[in-house]
């Protein structure tokens, strides 16, 4: 899985920020002793059933982290509650276990007070679309430099086994005996109606591409939300199995590259995505597609339709699952214009406030003097 | 001048009311800047309808402000009028019960058309059947005046130059106590600058007010209230809203942090945020998030960060950050909740005044969830209560609520200027390196290891090499902050979290009786913006001869220390509250004193003679 050089897309007038997701983050020193995976292990016991996917994604985050080059001091997760968000008590960096859901909300706070901070957030498919569904999209649309990882297991984990706004229509649990009747969520398209400036899905059993996602996601200014397939053994087991079974992998998994036709299946029964006159896409086979228009993957382009339409070929019946970068474009973020607008009140006026700014601040333009 | 006659008064009350659309608010804003650049003490309450803009003319439209002003201290906006400006019909008739016979009323008559007066119920024009005989009525054709005063302003329209008929009004007001309109005329040529025909048709009406009352002989006296004997140093007039943010502002200047403000707008609280907004320049960082939920979770994440956050909000946010309050217990970490009250339960009264919330900041949590609560007492006040929040937030790592209301919200009152440079310091020190050593002798950080004296855990922010650690709301064990499930654990921790609130008492004040004569046995004990109503009863008791003792409460959780001696000292304790009886609740489970409560919850402060008739009761009955 490669990221290829996304171009800068201009908006409007917008100043765009060329810099990437931790150009402000204190880096280790040139020459200092590299970090690994070690150190960014913390002294707690994981607590995970045995065969949790959470433990994949631990183990790469861990052996990944220390490519950022960061100071792991200012390194911050922060989660919601599920058991994907135990996560931070694992690592070895700063870290917050907050509440249901808003973790989103809690993160802005804390990146737009502190540029110099790489934050994460951890959530998982309950935490992030159900009780914490405003606080996600709100994010997305603000475009904070966050790196949200999303833990789809597509089930209820920590409150052992309900269904969740990702659960396929009908699925049966404990407090849906007959089945559940809601419409689930498809988090990539919802990302993207909400405004997202990064989307992309991976799965915790890919180490490689999962990595490769991870520092896409890690270089991105602004919002990036990587939706992580993940098995839950216990209460969803096998959830992911028709994209993770080798012999059916290769005809459901489409994996995107920007620049590169989007396609399907293996070599000989390869199926290419093309644009139909009417502008809905379909697979053709490879040796049909002369004459039709073919879809190659753009994930800078600044129209996120395409995009859009990619994250629906993906039905819950898992046929065509796309897994990649789906879109990755740059736009202001909240916490740089936020910054940006106090820094230039405070530049303007000659500087930060003293106590005599103060007093004046607080005199007003209407005072009078009583004399003893 | 005048051959017209001057009479000399002490206190004034007046009332200016009028539709929503009539800027009755502004015509009081600037009616009590005159009279604070004259030196009177002054009290100020704007009352609104929630209601952006009810239909015209009806009773729900009414928006009314009212000033008391004074030679001497002014403790109250006043129980009731001596004048009422009544722009309408549903004007008069929505003020008049308040208005005490022998008042005086200023009416539009211009209003008081047919139609306009069956939108209100009245059959006949109360100014015509008699029905007015034991008030002073002067009745004004306000409207058609100010358009004939405007009657050069060729670019504007009949509309535009009725909506001058407020400055008009506020002319006439001016000219009756002899109010100088210099700030008013400066104010207007800000305001109005870049709209000169406009500009000069609200100075024309606004002289024209001032020489109507000069020359109609239906106005044949004026009024001075000499200046009031107020401590030296400088003055303005503020709003709680105001000198809150303010407060906020200089008190996160002397901690050396800055401040962040997650928020999400509710009345009456929103005006905080509004300014904080505009204060970037001090380095303010203001967040609108997308609910109470978010603005409060904006707020912590910055505190744990290093900044000092703040959210501000109103009843019915608390309840949505309960949750997020409870993780601040959890964390430790410095938080400010602002709570200005309004009426409830549910959206309840928006835009009226109520201290219905002090339970919920209390207690509306789930688990044992202390944390502290402090409240201010009048308007100025706010400025001080913010840095004492701060204070505490940062002494103690924890959230701290601010109980203000709307009625000190909105309220103003002149407020002597502080000197920034002359507050408390509030320095916070933050944990720069470990703070233990394990069994190997290795330093290692413990972010639950605590300050002996205030038991606040280290503050240890992001970006601190070595201090690497994680918090969340899942119960930790003492000291190392680690999950722990452990039952004696949960014990011992859950006392500590309450002992470290019990632990401010040794840096507050006691709580300090006013009880000049030594005498009394009844004793008035108030919180919160109760204050100014408890104290002009208390006065007016005691001037019948009557000897009464009152204390005031700032903190409420925890009380200052001397609380159950002062409480035990006298025969009988009346609490008086703008909801049914919640410090009194507090106060007779904490202390087993049988103390009275006194309580109103109709949206408005307690009247000085409402509280002095409770007063005097109560030392009737110990007094045999
Ligand atoms: C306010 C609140 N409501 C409910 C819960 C109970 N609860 C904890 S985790 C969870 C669902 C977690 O699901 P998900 O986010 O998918 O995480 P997973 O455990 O599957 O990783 C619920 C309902 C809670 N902790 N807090
Ligand atoms: S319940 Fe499922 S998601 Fe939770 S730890 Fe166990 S396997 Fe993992
Ligand atoms: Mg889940």
């Amino acid at each position: 899985m490669t990221t290829t050089d996304l171009g800068m897309p201009t908006h409007g007038s917008a100043p765009v920020d060329p810099r990437g997701g931790t150009a402000l983050v204190p880096r280790l020193e040139e020459g200092a002793t590299t970090l690994t995976k070690k150190d960014f292990t913390s002294d707690q016991e994981v607590r995970w059933c045995p065969g949790c996917g959470d433990y994949a994604v631990l183990a790469a985050v861990q052996g990944f982290l220390p490519d950022l080059g960061l100071r792991r001091e200012n390194i911050v997760f922060v989660s919601g509650i599920g058991c994907s968000s135990r996560f931070p008590y694992y690592l070895d960096t700063y870290g917050m276990h907050s509440i249901h859901g808003r973790a989103p909300a809690i993160a802005t706070g804390l990146a737009t007070s502190r540029p110099d901070l790489s934050v994460w957030v951890v959530t998982g498919d309950g935490d992030a679309l159900s009780i914490g569904g405003n606080h996600l999209i709100h994010a997305l649309r603000r475009n904070v430099n966050l790196t949200i990882l999303l833990f789809n297991n597509k089930i209820y984990g920590l409150t052992k086994g309900q269904y969740s706004p990702t659960s396929e229509v009908g699925k049966v649990t404990k407090s849906t005996p007959l089945g559940s009747v809601d419409q689930p969520f498809n988090p990539v398209s919802l990302a993207l109606g909400a405004e997202a400036s990064f989307v992309a899905r991976t799965m915790d059993s890919d180490r490689k591409h999962l990595t490769s996602v991870l520092r896409a996601a890690a270089e991105h200014r602004g919002t990036a939300l990587v939706e992580i397939y993940q098995n839950c053994p216990i209460f969803n087991d096998g959830a992911f199995e028709l994209i993770k079974d080798r012999s059916q992998q290769e005809a459901r998994i489409v994996p995107l590259a920007a620049g590169e036709p989007v396609r399907v299946g293996a070599e000989g029964e390869r199926q290419v995505l093309v644009r139909r006159p009417g502008g809905g896409l379909s697979f053709v086979p490879e040796a049909e597609v002369d004459g039709l228009e073919v879809v190659v993957h753009d994930p800078g382009a600044e129209d996120p339709s395409q995009a859009f339409a990619l994250s629906r070929l993906d039905s819950t019946a898992m046929t065509h699952v796309p897994m990649g970068i789906f879109r990755d474009v740059q736009r202001p973020t909240y916490d740089d214009q936020v910054r940006a607008q106090v820094a230039a009140a405070v530049d303007t006026a000659g500087g930060p406030a003293t106590e005599h700014d103060l007093d004046r601040l607080i005199r007003g333009k209407d005072t009078w003097v009583v004399r003893s | 001048m005048s051959s017209k006659s001057v009479q000399q008064l002490d206190r004034v009350v007046i009332r200016f009311a009028g539709d929503s659309g009539d800027g009755m608010q502004l015509t009081g804003d600037r009616f009590t800047s005159e009279t604070a650049a004259l030196g009177n003490d002054l009290s100020t309450l704007p009352n609104f309808p929630a209601e952006i803009r009810a239909p015209q003319g009806t009773l729900p439209g009414v928006s009314s402000f009212q000033l008391h002003f004074a030679d001497h201290d002014v403790l109250t906006p006043g129980d009731a009028p001596d004048v009422l400006v009544a722009m309408n019909p549903a004007a008069l008739k929505a003020n008049l019960r308040d208005l005490p016979r022998g008042a005086t009323v200023i009416a539009n008559t211009d209003e008081f058309t047919k139609r306009n007066l069956a939108k209100v119920g009245y059959d006949q024009s109360p100014l015509e059947d008699g029905s007015l005989e034991s008030w002073h009525v002067h009745p004004v054709a306000l409207t058609s005046i100010t358009v004939e005063a405007l009657a050069g302003f060729r670019g504007l329209s009949r509309k535009e130059k009725e909506r001058a008929k407020n400055m008009f009004a506020l002319g006439l007001l001016s000219w009756m106590y002899h109010r100088p309109t210099q700030g008013t005329e400066q104010f207007l040529k800000s305001k109005f600058g870049a709209h000169p025909e406009v500009l000069e048709a609200n100075l024309a009406a606004l002289r024209a007010g001032l020489n109507y009352g000069e020359t109609t002989e239906d106005f044949s006296v004026s009024y001075e209230i000499a200046p009031a004997r107020m401590a030296a140093g400088e003055y303005r007039n503020v709003t709680g809203n105001m000198a809150l943010a303010y407060g906020l502002v200089s008190a996160a200047h002397r901690a050396g942090v800055p401040l962040v403000l997650g928020s999400y707008p509710i009345t009456p609280a929103s005006d905080i945020l509004h300014t904080l907004s505009g204060l970037k320049r001090y380095g303010v960082t203001t967040m609108q998030c997308e609910d109470e939920i978010a603005g409060i979770g904006a707020a912590l994440g910055a505190s744990f960060g290093g900044a000092m956050g703040v959210t501000t909000t109103s009843g019915p946010g608390v309840a949505l950050k309960s949750e997020t309050i409870g993780l601040g217990v959890a964390l430790e970490l410095p938080l400010v909740v602002v709570d200005v009250q309004r009426g409830g339960p549910s959206t309840g009264l928006p835009t009226k005044t109520e201290q219905a919330d002090l339970l919920q900041a209390m207690f509306g949590r789930n688990g044992e969830s202390p944390v502290a609560i402090v409240a201010p007492r009048s308007p100025a006040d706010c400025f001080d209560t913010a840095l004492e929040a701060v204070r505490i937030a940062t002494t103690y790592r924890t959230p701290v609520f601010v109980l203000s209301d709307g009625y000190l919200a909105n309220g103003s009152e002149p407020w002597r200027l502080p000197s920034v440079g002359d507050l408390p310091d509030l320095t916070v020190e933050f944990a720069t390196a470990p703070n233990a050593v394990d069994d190997d002798g290795t330093p290692v950080f413990l972010p639950f290891l605590r300050d002996e004296e205030t038991l606040a855990r280290p503050w240890a922010v992001p970006g601190t090499p070595g201090l690497e650690h994680r918090v969340g709301g899942i119960e930790k064990a003492d000291r190392t902050g680690n999950i722990s499930y452990d039952p004696d654990n949960h014990d011992h921790m859950t006392r500590l979290r309450a002992a470290k609130i019990e632990r401010i008492a040794a840096s507050i004040p006691d709580l300090e009786v006013d009880d000049p004569s030594g005498e009394a046995k009844v004793l008035v004990l108030g919180w919160g913006s109760t204050y100014g109503p408890i104290a002009a009863a208390v006065r007016s008791v005691r001037n019948t001869g009557a000897n009464v003792a009152r204390a005031h409460l700032r903190h409420l959780n925890p009380f200052p220390a001397n609380t159950g001696e002062v409480l035990r000292r006298y025969e009988r304790v009346v609490v008086p509250e703008m909801n049914l009886g919640q410090l009194a609740l507090l106060l007779r489970a904490r202390y087993l004193v049988d103390v009275r409560s006194f309580t109103r919850v109709r949206g408005l402060p307690f009247t000085t003679v409402e509280l002095a008739d409770a007063i005097v009761s109560a030392t009737q009955e110990v007094t045999p």
